[in-house]
């Protein structure tokens, strides 16, 4: 049931602190609103509970860092590292992504309706990530788990050092990294994919996207591979 | 045969273990990947000595007077700060590398110990959790098993930039330690030969680390120390950067740190010795006006409690020990050596912590093998080591007049070789010549 009131924190007359030592005694079902946030750092981390919290403005790095359960929207771009090593929940950036989109993220949906710049998904652990726009160099760099969906297109050495994320970019790759190779686009992987841009609200074709993967040539230590590396 | 009683000669540039690595590289084409740390001579600890007590100087006695050993780690921002009994702590060592006994058997020793032990590359384990008192929660390039519950379970946070052995390098640990178990902490395929980042994913420099702290601390509601650990190559600077990046305790590790699988070329030829090392985090501590509110701990060939008194005289808070806490759990035990012999190795020389075939059950992950670590008996074993440490400790201060493990200075101090007077900035024996001094 969505909550009646929202609690407004206004960041020209309260501190960072204050936002989040608030947010994370907030009660389930609670809605925030963050206003002025001007760029600042780390607002709206290490939140636990399924809170839904509105920044209308930029932010800088780190915004939703390590979100747990929590929806987090931004009105506006952010900074690295939004949505770092999130676990589950969701976040929503209405502007652009600085690089480290999603880094290291185990769990939940992150949604980029502009363009992320570099190492989006950078060892990704299980998110899912739906960029609107294009991702930058080095987007999905040593990608252990999750989906990372480009409904634009992807910068140099997309998916270098992958394991097992799987990666859908429906643009151009500028060229894929190490042991990153397009594969078999199969029925399962256009179901979710469908599921993944029905849940970003986007209305892409699935057909119109190709799949990445790991070649999985690079999973033990082989001579040959040296000049891989 | 012996060789030398014929007048062979061994050449001192081509020795034996040369000749033995590039056969070794020419038969397998890979280079050498083992544990352990840094193995060549260098200038340590050992090349110190202790001015006792003398006409000028009034020692304690021992038994009777007070000689404390008690640190507080984090008091700078931390609203709780670790407070530990003895200056001694456990480095960080990941479950993966370790087995889940040893572990557990770390965890167990430090807390009868009274002391702090941390997690690795790896994410934190129940077992480590639950019987340690006091747990750091490291925090790496790779990120693997990084969960924020964890974190808030945690008593302190250390930011992992680098380690003694391998400053620079990320961390590895093959197939045939990646288990079940480990490979779904790490989120990573079963028997993988796994290489992680060596730089964090979301951070460069040190304008940024101030960022990632702050936000570590926002998200732990600056509760809990952060740490910062470097290893030691730059750490005038490194230590400088540190500081104003906002650690409340610098983690210091030299090239004589371990790692439980690096490439010997990185083990052996990147970094620098703890002894060159550690003046100059103190110098850089000083000059910021700081020393003592950011605590140093200082790792890297700590062996027993001289080399504890040693660091403690150069300006460090506390140690932190790895290759020796295993080797209290029985590493390199005699009791296996025909194990050992048989993995082409011998007790004393056992280094292999890569392959997972550790007769000691320590740096391995098959059950048969860990099994034959005992937790219980490995954590006193460990807990008599630290106490034997500490106390050694206590016998060098009173001797030298000090009521506290800090109260030692590098006026006690003399150095037996240049090499070594210079790194510690202190005078050679018999002398008052600081090589270097005034530079």
């Amino acid at each position: 049931m969505a909550a009646l009131t929202t609690t407004v924190v206004d960041l020209s007359q309260q501190s960072v602190r204050d936002l989040n030592s608030s947010l994370h005694q907030a009660s389930p079902g609670t809605s925030w609103q963050v206003a002025h946030p001007g760029g600042a750092h780390n607002l709206a981390v290490g939140l636990t509970a399924g809170l839904d919290v509105v920044i209308d403005g930029p932010t800088g790095y780190y915004c939703a860092g390590m979100n747990q359960r929590a929806t987090v929207t931004v009105h506006g771009n952010v900074g690295t590292g939004v949505a770092e090593n999130m676990m589950s929940g969701t976040v929503r950036v209405r502007g652009n992504a600085s690089q480290s989109a999603g880094a290291t993220a185990h769990g939940g949906l992150l949604v980029i309706e502009g363009d992320a710049a570099a190492r989006c998904g950078i060892s990704m652990k299980g998110v899912d990530i739906v960029v609107g726009g294009d991702v930058g160099h080095m987007s999905a760099f040593m990608g252990q788990a999750g989906r990372l969906v480009v409904c634009g297109d992807a910068g140099d050495a997309l998916g270098d050092s992958l394991y097992e994320a799987r990666l859908y970019v429906q643009g151009k790759v500028k060229s894929l990294g190490a042991d990153c190779v397009e594969k078999e686009m199969r029925d399962e992987h256009l179901a979710e994919l469908t599921e993944l841009l029905k849940a970003a609200d986007r209305d892409d074709d699935p057909a119109a996207f190709r799949r990445y993967g790991s070649a999985r040539a690079l999973y033990h230590f082989k001579v040959d591979n040296s000049a891989s590396y | 045969m012996e060789p030398a009683s014929h007048g062979l000669r061994e050449s001192a540039t081509f020795d034996r273990a040369t000749i033995h690595a590039i056969q070794r590289a020419a038969e397998t084409g890979i280079y050498d990947i083992r544990g352990w740390g840094a193995k060549r001579e260098v200038p340590h600890f050992d090349d110190l000595l202790f001015l006792g007590a003398s006409m000028s100087r009034y020692p304690l006695e021992g038994y009777r007077e007070r000689c404390d050993t008690d640190v507080v780690l984090g008091t700078r921002n931390a609203k709780y700060p670790l407070h530990l009994k003895t200056p001694v702590t456990i480095a960080g060592m990941s479950f993966g590398a370790l087995s889940a006994q040893a572990k557990e058997a770390l965890g167990r020793g430090a807390s009868e110990a009274g002391t702090s032990t941390t997690t690795g590359d790896g994410g934190m384990t129940p077992e480590e959790r639950g019987q340690s008192k006091h747990l750091v929660y490291q925090y790496l390039p790779s990120r693997y098993g990084m969960n924020p519950d964890d974190l808030r379970k945690a008593d302190a946070i250390e930011v992992v930039l680098g380690q003694g052995a391998k400053p620079g390098g990320g961390g590895m640990l093959l197939g045939q330690k990646i288990t079940e178990r480990v490979a779904a902490m790490r989120t990573l395929p079963l028997g993988i030969d796994q290489r992680s980042a060596c730089r964090h994913p979301d951070w460069t420099g040190p304008d940024d680390l101030e960022i990632k702290i702050r936000e570590l601390r926002e998200i732990t509601d600056w509760e809990k120390p952060v740490y910062v650990k470097i290893g030691a190559t730059r750490t005038y600077y490194d230590v400088k950067l540190a500081v104003q990046a906002g650690a409340d305790v610098v983690v210091l590790d030299g090239m004589q740190g371990g790692t439980a699988a690096t490439q010997e070329v990185f083990i052996e030829h990147v970094g620098i010795p703890t002894l060159a090392a550690l003046p100059q985090a103190v110098q850089a501590l000083q000059e910021l006006g700081v020393h003592r509110q950011v605590q140093l701990i200082v790792s890297g060939g700590i062996r027993g409690g001289a080399d504890l008194a040693k660091a403690m005289a150069l300006g460090a808070d506390a140690v932190a020990i790895g290759t020796a806490a295993l080797v209290a759990l029985g590493d390199n035990h005699p009791k296996y050596d025909a194990e050992y012999r048989e993995l082409g190795s011998a007790a004393g020389y056992y280094d292999d912590y890569q392959d997972g075939r550790d007769p000691a059950g320590i740096s391995t992950q098959d059950p048969s093998l860990s099994a034959r670590l005992d937790p219980v008996e490995g954590g006193r074993r460990l807990a008599n080591f630290i106490r034997v440490m500490t106390m050694e400790a206590q016998t060098i201060a009173r001797a030298c007049g000090k009521a506290h493990l800090t109260h030692l200075e590098p006026e006690d101090l003399v150095a037996l070789t240049i090499e070594a007077a210079a790194m510690a900035r202190v005078p050679l024996a018999g002398t008052n010549w600081v090589p270097g001094a005034g530079l």
